[in-house]
């Protein structure tokens, strides 16, 4: 149980150069060249591509995940789910699942010694429904047995008598809808007004626009292991992406101290959000504690797609205004968010699709309400670019409407209007980081178009065995500009703190920043290694034992944590070489590490690290805490993000016009990334993330029918395989230091996601003609105009 | 769990013990057992019957092997003797999928978006049931209708397929370019020595449909004598025909109320099941 990061890192350097060589090599275009590595050994240090430590323990099946572990003496659990939206609970009856052999425990709401409610942002969700369902999949109660299949018939033996309840699932009638929970329907609510509301522009377009619930997928479902403490506490082994928040609620809903609950993490199997789901960890506590065995659960991919928080469903209502030369006079918009039955983070994803609503364009007069409601659909929350990602498939359809009416060139159109660093936001916040959008947008416009035609691809859409005929096959390009923002918005207190050891030859990283596979344990290692010249550099397993790092999102280990294992490489730098330069009369500065070995500027030292340390151990221990940020006014106004991130992207698709089948042929990146700290991991974070929103623009939509979930399995819910996968350019990466960032680096994984749909959607209305105003894209929806 | 080598000896276990499951591929079957819907007191595995794992002919027709996996008949020989087969078995999924999942697995599923479904209605074949009371013939559309069932201790042992010596298409719509399931398949063979046109839709109905009026018309108008083409406006006719025969208009009320009106996804894929019917045919006669 080494769990996710720690345990391999002595092999960091099997791959070798060569093997990085090739990954650079697969790629078409790359304008950053990657510094060379040193000739003799692995790459180290930042700029360059230092594979991860445990890719090759990944590759070949044996690197551990939670489902995985394994106890003495462990207990299986199963959690029984509402098969309703929407009931009410009239009376559970566990005695026949309790009495079935082979039964230790059952538990339900009444066994919940401590809050009743929690919640990652809002404590507004229970940990077992009592009185009220509000989603198809929420828990109800749980069962520990000695085998999987006995858990699984004891949880159906449970007899829930419901009085059916009318589901509230259009999140427009959330509003004159009873109350679906004592905190009301409404979410939040976000009246932006920024400038003049009477000014109108000579040229107004309007447009409606839909976006469905993509599921963040992982490729491995949740699981975990609780396993009883000797003390009356518990520890529970899961693939948690912010352990501390995840101890806290634990604690409470346990009636127990933090410090006697430990969450440890182990290897993450996929995050595109918030991981590891309350009503797997909660439960298993309980049982844990209940039955004094160890419990585990690996859920079913049923119970995954239940379960965990979804991609708001957005209903986006626009009008734009602009003079006869296409400059934006104004904004006008309705953003509503379908929250799902509990607050999760809504609201802060709402602020986000608030603020960046008119994208990264110079809009003088903005008015955006948005509002997130409470409906008895499956739940929402952190999805990677959630609320980003929604307005800009809006308001770059609507840039594509307006281009259209005034019959300019849809990038042109974006160029007249683009953004850049000095500019403000429509929430009175000046961009004060580098925003180099006309850069990327001019980088992705000017890349030669694919030189094959349609007939010439290695197959039409619908695939190698489909349909198409190319006689039907139309081309469109389309164009997406988009921004996120980084780091917790609002006036959330981000910070990490961070660990670095030097023993021997050896660091160690000790840091409570979870790898999603965004890299930040190969991070980590390449910072020690550029700071202090040890090239061994293990990162330890995370536990909540150490201090707090918060949650893996928005890009704050790169830049947060990541800053704080700097600092903290740093001092230990200095408390090394201050004995050795005031021993030779100079400062630290004349003195450089490099590969083990320690000199000063004239040559006359030179030293080891293992020797200058003369067999001590060396630590230290640093903080990361950015800028504070301020939350939105009752009228949207503040400074609320740290820094933004943009992307454009060129979209290039065939689509068979009478069947309406859509494949993308090209995705042409340029993006905005401060610096590249590891270009081989840059460059698969864009590809993922590019390869995310083609699914959410044409396949990824978890449907519901009436608040249940219509068929929630991989063939039902259509992934992105290899085949739908478009070639991925990446034309440009724009290395503008980011001043305030460590490093100067910014966040690279949301972005492509929140700027791939629009563009998508950009390139089906250029090949169709059609509007195509929902996503994903319905086949019906790109069928040409006409037909 | 029973390896019986032949296919008397798999009817054998299967009497021994009614209980038990048969699994070939195990694609579907498996997949059930896995996610805990299904626990088979036992199994019979049909992977070491080599009887029905290849083909052979008899008189004009083929008797395929029940065991013959979807790569199998995907490959260019097979492709030779009944070209919808393999086209069906080439779009059926990823190549694990083609490797494991057999054709008497896609019949004994009878999943609606069963891709060698539509194409085994449109030729007519018929099954070979192996039985504890011996053999017998049954028509694969009375199996997947219902009409007709499999006892215990029953097995589908071959499938009857005739050798036409003619164009066949099979062609399928699905949500995207990768492997998926159909939203609609089409199915088309040419009958010349007949002189009839077969035609069967797949994925919109429980069960393949075989839109027989439009067979027929669409069959008249062909000179079967000469060049065997068509306009382009008969085959857009006869893409329509087949999409309203199985897509039909909503009938109106015995009251005498206005017809409805189909809602707009359905009428999309009454446009799929048109477009593809056109190109099949299309292809066929080219």
């Amino acid at each position: 149980m080494t769990g996710g990061m720690g345990g391999s890192a002595g092999t960091a350097g099997s791959g070798g150069p060569d093997d990085v060589t090739g990954v650079l090599g697969s790629l078409a275009v790359s304008a950053v060249a990657a510094p060379p590595a040193a000739p003799d050994g692995p790459p180290q240090g930042l700029g360059v591509s230092v594979p991860a430590a445990d890719a090759d323990a990944k590759t070949q099946g044996t690197f551990p995940y939670a489902a995985d572990l394994w106890a003495e003496g462990l207990l299986w659990a199963a959690v029984l789910r509402s098969p309703h939206p929407h009931a009410r609970i009239l009376s559970i009856d566990t005695r026949t699942a309790a009495a079935m052999p082979g039964v230790h425990a059952v538990v339900t709401h009444a066994d919940v010694p401590g809050d009743a409610a929690h919640g990652r942002r809002v404590a507004d969700r229970p940990v077992f429904a009592s009185d009220v369902v509000r989603h198809h999949g929420e828990p109800i109660a749980a069962v520990a047995a000695d085998h999987p299949d006995t858990a699984r018939l004891a949880a159906a033996a449970i007899a829930v008598e419901y009085e059916l309840l009318e589901p509230v699932t259009d999140p427009e009638l959330a509003f004159s809808a009873e109350p679906l929970h004592p905190d009301g329907n409404l979410i939040r609510h976000i009246p932006l007004r920024f400038g003049d509301p009477e000014i109108t522009g000579e040229v107004v377009v309007e447009g409606l626009y839909r976006i469905g619930r993509q599921d963040p997928a992982p490729i491995g479902a949740e699981a975990a292991l609780a396993v009883p403490r000797p003390d009356g506490g518990v520890e529970i082994y899961t693939a948690s992406t912010d352990p501390h928040a995840d101890r806290d609620l634990a604690a409470a809903a346990f009636a127990l101290e933090p410090e006697r609950v430990k969450i440890v993490v182990t290897g993450v199997p996929g995050a595109m959000g918030d991981r590891e789901d309350p009503g797997v960890q909660l439960p298993l506590g309980l049982l844990a504690l209940r039955t004094g065995h160890p419990v585990k659960l690996a859920a079913t991919r049923e119970e995954s797609f239940l379960s965990h928080a979804h991609r708001h469903p957005t209903l986006l209502r626009y009008r734009h205004h602009a003079d006869a030369e296409g400059k934006l006079v104004k904004v006008e918009a309705q953003i509503l968010m379908d929250a799902g039955a509990y607050a999760d983070s809504s609201g802060d994803a709402l602020a986000a699709a608030v603020a960046f609503a008119c994208g990264p364009y110079v809009v003088p007069h903005a008015f955006v309400e948005g509002w997130a409601v409470r409906t008895n659909n499956p739940p929402s929350g952190h999805v990677r670019g959630e609320g980003a990602m929604q307005v800009c498939a809006a308001y770059e359809g609507q840039m594509d409407k307006l281009a259209a009416k005034l019959g300019l060139d849809p990038a042109d159109l974006r160029m007249r209007n683009i953004m850049a660093t000095g500019d403000l936001l429509p929430t009175g916040q000046t961009v004060t980081c580098p925003a180099p959008v006309a850069e990327l947008l001019a980088a992705v416009r000017d890349f030669p178009l694919p030189a094959t035609s349609p007939e010439e691809e290695d197959w039409l859409p619908g695939g190698p065995e489909g349909a198409g005929e190319p006689s039907a096959v139309r081309r469109g390009v389309g164009y997406g500009v988009g921004m996120v923002h980084m780091l917790g918005a609002e006036g959330a207190d981000e910070v990490s703190t961070a660990t670095v050891k030097v023993s021997g030859s050896v660091a160690t990283v000790i840091c409570a920043a979870v790898e999603t596979g965004q890299g930040f344990s190969t991070l980590a290692r390449q910072i020690v290694q550029e700071v202090l010249g040890v090239t061994d550099v293990h990162v330890a397993p995370i536990d909540t034992d150490q201090p707090p790092c918060g949650p893996a999102a928005h890009g704050r280990h790169t830049w947060v944590s990541g800053g704080a294992v700097e600092r903290a490489a740093r001092m230990v730098r200095t408390q090394l070489l201050q004995p050795l330069a005031a021993q030779f009369g100079m400062s630290t500065e004349l003195l450089t590490i490099a590969d083990g070995r320690i000199t000063s500027y004239d040559g006359v030292l030179s030293t080891t690290v293992a020797e200058a340390l003369d067999g001590k151990e060396l630590w230290a221990t640093a903080q990361c805490r950015p800028h504070p940020t301020e939350p939105l006014d009752e009228t949207g106004q503040g400074d609320a993000f740290v820094g933004i991130a943009f992307c454009a992207v060129r979209a290039v698709v065939d689509v068979d016009v009478e069947l309406g089948s859509v494949r993308v042929v090209e995705m042409a990146v340029a993006q905005d990334v401060g610096r590249v700290l590891n270009p081989a991991q840059a460059h698969a974070r864009i590809e993922a993330g590019i390869t995310q929103g083609v699914g959410a623009a044409l396949t990824e939509n978890l449907r519901t029918n009436a608040g249940q979930v219509r068929r929630p399995d991989f063939a039902g819910y259509a992934l992105p395989t290899s085949l739908d996968a478009p070639d991925i350019r990446i034309v440009k990466l724009v290395e503008e230091r980011d001043v305030v960032a460590p490093f100067g680096a910014k966040a690279i994984s949301a972005v492509p996601v929140v700027t791939a749909p629009a563009a998508v959607a950009s390139a089906v209305r250029a090949a169709t003609g059609r509007p195509v105003n929902r996503l994903p894209i319905r086949p019906q929806a790109a069928v040409g105009a006409g037909l | 769990m029973t390896l019986p080598g032949s296919l008397d000896e798999a009817v054998a276990a299967l009497a021994a013990m009614p209980a038990a499951v048969p699994v070939a591929g195990g694609t579907d079957l498996m997949a059930a057992v896995n996610s805990g819907l299904l626990r088979p007191a036992a199994l019979v595995g049909l992977g070491r019957i080599s009887e029905i794992r290849g083909w052979q002919y008899q008189d004009g027709h083929a008797l395929l092997g029940a065991g013959l996996t979807h790569a199998r008949m995907g490959r260019p020989d097979f492709a030779a003797l009944i070209p919808a087969l393999a086209a069906a078995a080439r779009a059926a999924g990823p190549p694990q999928i083609r490797n494991a999942g057999t054709l008497g697995g896609n019949i004994a599923s009878a999943a609606p978006t069963g891709d060698a479904l539509p194409v085994l209605a449109a030729l007519e074949a018929s099954l070979v049931i192996a039985g504890p009371a011996g053999h017998r013939e049954i028509p694969v559309g009375r199996l997947l209708a219902g009409i007709e069932l499999l006892h215990p201790g029953e097995l589908i042992g071959y499938v009857r397929v005739p050798l036409l010596h003619a164009p066949q298409t099979f062609l399928k719509a699905t949500g995207r370019t990768g492997p998926g399931r159909a939203t609609a398949s089409v199915a088309v063979v040419l009958d010349p020595a007949r002189r009839m046109v077969r035609c069967a839709v797949g994925a919109v109905a429980p069960m393949p449909l075989r839109p027989y009026d439009a067979e027929h018309w669409v069959a008249s108008l062909i000179d079967w004598d000469g060049e065997r083409t068509l306009a382009p406006e008969a085959l857009t006719a006869f893409g329509d025909y087949v999409a309203a025969a199985c897509i039909p208009d909503p009938v109106p009320t015995p009251e005498g109320g206005e017809p409805g009106t189909l809602p707009p996804a359905v009428l999309h894929l009454r446009r799929t099941v048109a477009t593809l019917a056109r190109r099949a045919l299309g292809r066929a006669l080219a």
